[in-house]
């Protein structure tokens, strides 16, 4: 059935009638979309359709296949939920930018070819801004700004990559890259900038925590997961990002343990769990890829959850540091709940979603022999319980009680996170939905007595590590330098230093252009005879040893005889002389 | 909605001594039956020892927390830093 509408396009048309809705009907519109485009997706047929012809070139924009479908069906659910915890909203304009960020990333998912690609890329980037310009505080102005730069960067790398791969292979189709060649490097470094690979990563972390409460929800999603899902289809088994898999691991825990923004411990933990899937992909086994996607599936579900928790906090406190928070599991004990199901999905404990997709990945880098990665993701899954799992429910809904007593969040923000929990708790205790939808066939099971039991030691004594470690863990209102500072700070330092030289060479320039070379014509061509006799004489009798007396008296002479214009005549016709013979020397010579 | 239903169970020290006691008892009852167990290895024989993955979880969140407060000296900032 490839011949019905692309989901993109659904979102599109979505997002240009959705102004012209009038407010109830609107509310009906927004959950409505992602529920017909879920329903599309499970009807649409593996193959490809809709190709259209753009710069001389066939090209696709429905590519269908087990692995863009298990993303299709991922990213119109969080938007169900996303949307109905939106629903409050009265204006249109956050709705309509994500609705078209969200229907753009679908687009990518289902894109066949390169081109189509990189144009719902950029579109993805564009809207999302929009969500972050939305909370219309200068600080998100700014962060704003920076976010769209850094992808406008990371989508021109992947512009020129694109450009060079066609170049030399003539091939516009999107397919797993086979050479490691510069075109496929570039290409990877563009979706490696969207996956918030450090040092790339600093975007998500400066950028996220600024946007509006529900714009925080849907940004979670889209961008860092249609990126795994580029590499995924582009670069498994590239063992590089066994390696950029294991740094954002743990970076990502050590930054959220530093952070103090509850929304910036969850972008943290994004860039922190994102690792998981890059090392999933670069193991590239059937396994690990299933992993990758089952966790992907996963983690969308749970940090949409986590975020619509803390964006309930948000809502109803209007704070967001963990300096500011706590005690709020007397007045939001749903919340809190809610909150505390995300918290261990995300720690994969068993019961819940993270733990029938997270050790997929692990297991796999076991069947490779993958020592290090194993130990380097068992190190980052204790973190991920230290700094997700209990930090954040800890000091936003217990620790010391500030005197915050905001109240329930709304209806229809509960039933949002109700929905999502459910699903947490669905794929922790029957997954088998979720690995029906993989690209491989599944020969996994999570829950064996031996593997559970390690997974319960592992989780609990890293919570006893927690509270014994509580005093080192106190939150201080402070913030931490990232990679962005290159560009926050040391784009000021740049300009100062910039300023300092080439202005200063300016300012040079002048001095001597502008001001003293003239001076210095001016005052030599006011009488040019004297001063060229001078500049040639006086070196001329300094060579001949005349002391300084007998020099002032030639100098003398030579300005008197300027001056009244009496040369000696037997000079100037003996200089004419030798004119005339030098020159017709020379033409006879000739 | 109503924010005059609360709950203040944790105000009492009382109950926390009980959370930390059941706590204490389920981590107990997570490390037992690994002295009964026979345990697979994945790399080398002392993933078989009693206790390997509560060592590990404990010891990897121990380094983690100490060497991000050592990383917290050279990285945090006063939050009007970038200003």
């Amino acid at each position: 059935m490839t011949e019905w509408l692309p989901p993109a396009l659904v979102f599109f048309i979505g997002a240009l009638f959705l102004p012209l809705i009038p407010g109830k009907a609107r509310k009906v519109a927004i959950v409505a979309v992602p529920a017909l485009c879920f329903w599309l997706i499970t009807a649409l047929e593996p193959g490809s359709g809709w190709h259209y012809q753009l710069l001389g070139r066939e090209l696709t924009l429905l590519r269908v296949d087990r692995l863009s479908k298990a993303f299709g069906y991922v990213f119109t659910i969080n938007a169900f939920a996303a949307f109905l915890f939106a629903a409050h909203l009265r204006s249109w304009h956050q709705h309509v930018a994500a609705m078209f960020y969200i229907g753009a990333s679908l687009g990518a998912v289902f894109a066949g070819d390169l081109i189509s690609l990189y144009l719902f890329w950029e579109v993805m980037a564009v809207a999302s801004t929009f969500l972050i310009l939305a909370r219309r505080s200068e600080k998100a102005y700014r962060a704003g700004f920076r976010y769209v730069m850094v992808h406008l960067f990371g989508g021109l790398c992947f512009l020129a990559g694109i450009l060079l791969h066609i170049h030399s292979t003539g091939a516009v189709g999107f397919e797993a890259f086979a050479d490691r060649s510069l075109p496929a490097y570039l290409i990877l470094l563009g979706f490696l900038i969207n996956a918030a690979a450090p040092p790339f990563s600093a975007w998500l972390s400066d950028a996220y925590p600024e946007a509006t409460v529900t714009g925080g929800i849907i940004l979670t999603a889209y961008t860092t997961k249609t990126a795994v899902y580029t590499l995924i289809r582009g670069f498994p088994g590239w063992e590089i990002l066994l390696v950029v898999g294991c740094v954002m691991a743990l970076y990502g825990i050590v930054y959220a343990i530093l952070e103090n923004d509850m929304r910036r411990i969850l972008a943290y933990s994004i860039i922190n769990q994102v690792g998981f899937m890059l090392c999933g992909v670069g193991i590239g086994t059937t396994l690990a890829l299933n992993g990758a996607v089952a966790h992907a599936f996963c983690h969308i579900i749970y940090k949409a959850l986590l975020w619509m928790s803390a964006g309930a906090v948000l809502y109803m406190t209007g704070k967001s540091k963990c300096t500011d928070l706590g005690g709020l599991y007397k007045t939001m004990p749903f919340t809190l709940i809610f909150g505390c199901i995300g918290a261990l999905a995300i720690s994969s404990f068993p019961g819940f979603s993270g733990y029938t997709s997270k050790p997929m990945i692990i297991e796999a880098g076991v069947h490779e022999g993958l020592y290090w990665v194993w130990l380097v993701l068992e190190i980052a899954s204790a973190g991920v319980f230290l700094h997700a799992g209990i930090k954040f429910p800890y000091f936003v809904f217990f620790a010391k009680d500030k005197g915050l007593r905001p109240g329930e969040a709304p209806l229809h923000m509960q039933v949002a996170m109700f929905f999502m929990a459910f699903l947490c708790l669905l794929l922790g205790f029957y997954p088998q939905p979720l690995y029906a939808i993989l690209p491989f066939p599944v020969h996994f099971e999570a829950y064996t007595f031996e593997h559970t039991l390690n997974q319960l030691q592992l989780l609990l004594f890293s919570a006893l590590a927690f509270f014994l470690f509580l005093p080192m863990l106190k939150r201080t209102a402070t913030i931490s330098l990232d990679t962005d500072w290159f560009y926050r700070k040391g784009g000021r330092l740049f300009y100062r230093w910039t300023d300092r030289v080439f202005n200063g060479l300016n300012n040079q320039a002048d001095k001597i252009f502008m001001r003293r070379l003239p001076d210095l014509a001016t005052r030599f061509f006011r009488s040019p005879g004297v001063h060229l006799q001078k500049l040639i004489l006086v070196p001329y009798y300094r060579l001949q040893g005349l002391g300084t007396v007998a020099l002032r008296q030639e100098m003398e002479r030579i300005e008197r005889r300027a001056t009244e214009g009496s040369y000696p005549v037997g000079v100037g016709v003996l200089l004419a002389v030798l004119f005339l013979a030098a020159m017709s020397l020379l033409f006879f010579m000739g | 909605m109503k924010t005059d239903r609360k709950c203040d169970w944790l105000d009492d020290p009382q109950n926390i001594r009980k959370v930390r006691m059941i706590f204490y008892m389920l981590l107990a009852l997570t490390v037992l039956p690994d002295f009964f167990l026979h345990k697979h290895t994945l790399f080398y024989h002392v993933e078989a020892w009693p206790g390997f993955y509560a060592a590990g979880g404990f010891l990897s969140c121990a380094v983690i927390i100490v060497v991000s407060k050592l990383l917290g000296f050279l990285l945090k900032r006063k939050e009007d830093y970038y200003d």
